[in-house]
């Protein structure tokens, strides 16, 4: 009885520690990766016009059938040039189809920025009014979203895509998808 | 002369708020709308800057959103059926008032189990005291004693 009474005064020691493994697992959580709600669930659906040719449009529905990433670009955006690189290099290991999302952008300023930057993508939507980019829950460009067979989103990378994302995450989890 | 220099003062001081006046961003026309989505932008969140509410943010992204909203209530939906549209694609995160789910449980909950906690800890304390105090009443020889000796003291104070 006296030992327990004794470990009593341990009681605010180990509350204390508790806190701290809380406080210290924060230290390394980044509040802007929210979890998008879509992972698992079916790609939003849209019909839009090509950057590089205003009279073709594309669909969700006429990727169905292959494992493709969709990345949201626009030419104003600064950590999309960090990227873009990446992309371009990865683009030519022909893994997996990149199509682009051009988000709230112009198409002389797109443009211009492939024809400088390189052009990794089959083929980039041209999403002017960013309505796309609302479906998709994007709100902090880049972002890319790994998509499989049958429409569905797996993964959703918010922010520039790195080499050690792409050897870590994206292309195993394509290797798995088209397995 | 000192007149147009006046003139002059005068419309180099205006002339700022002349070059400056643009056109003001889009109000919605219904007022009764605008009241309505403003109301419900207080309580949701925007993801770019993440401690400031839609209706506060000038991300563009919120002002999108806003415009967003003031559309499907043109539309005739409802509150509920806003923040829906805005949860599916945003997640709860959109929510300053998350919603009670078991994932929420203990976040809605656990004030109130602390509180009750706390309280428990309380009244036990307090009894166990009220039982120490009482447990042992002093005999009368043991009492006689005592204060023999508290008056021993008084006598001489050291």
């Amino acid at each position: 009885m006296k030992k327990l009474a004794a470990l009593r005064f341990l009681i605010p020691l180990a509350a204390f520690l508790v806190l701290s493994g809380f406080l210290f697992k924060g230290l390394w959580m980044d509040p802007h990766q929210v979890p998008s709600p879509l992972i698992d669930k079916p790609a939003p659906a849209f019909r839009l016009t090509q950057v590089a040719d205003p009279g073709k449009s594309l669909s969700r529905d006429e990727l169905l059938g292959k494992v493709w990433l969709l990345n949201v670009w626009a030419s104003w955006c600064v950590s999309c040039r960090e990227e873009h690189a990446v992309l371009v290099e990865f683009a030519k290991t022909g893994v997996v189809p990149i199509y682009g999302l051009d988000y709230q952008d112009t198409r002389d300023a797109a443009l211009k920025w492939l024809g400088t930057l390189g052009n990794p993508y089959q083929a980039s939507l041209f999403d002017q009014d960013g309505r796309v980019g609302i479906d998709y829950g994007v709100y902090g460009v880049p972002e890319t979203y790994v998509i499989d067979k049958a429409g569905t989103i797996r993964y959703k990378q918010i922010g520039p895509i790195t080499p050690e994302i792409l050897h870590d995450t994206i292309v195993p989890l394509v290797r798995k998808l088209n397995a | 002369m000192r007149r147009l220099l006046v003139i002059w003062a005068l419309v180099s001081l205006a002339s700022p708020f002349l070059a400056g006046a643009r056109e003001a961003p889009p109000v919605g026309e219904d007022p009764a709308i605008e009241r309505r989505m403003m109301t419900l932008a207080q309580e949701l969140r925007c993801l770019v800057c993440q401690n400031q509410t839609l209706a506060d943010s000038q991300a563009s992204l919120a002002a999108d959103l806003r415009q967003e909203i003031r559309e499907l209530m043109q539309k005739g939906e409802s509150d509920e059926e806003v923040k829906h549209y805005l949860v599916v694609r945003y997640g709860d995160f959109v929510l300053y008032r998350p919603p009670v789910k078991s994932s929420t449980w203990l976040l809605w909950f656990g004030p109130a189990l602390l509180l009750v906690a706390g309280l428990t800890t309380l009244y036990s304390v307090l009894i166990r005291r009220r039982r120490l105090a009482t447990a042992d009443p002093l005999t009368a020889d043991q009492e006689q004693h005592a204060l023999a000796l508290l008056s021993e003291d008084e006598r001489q104070p050291s």
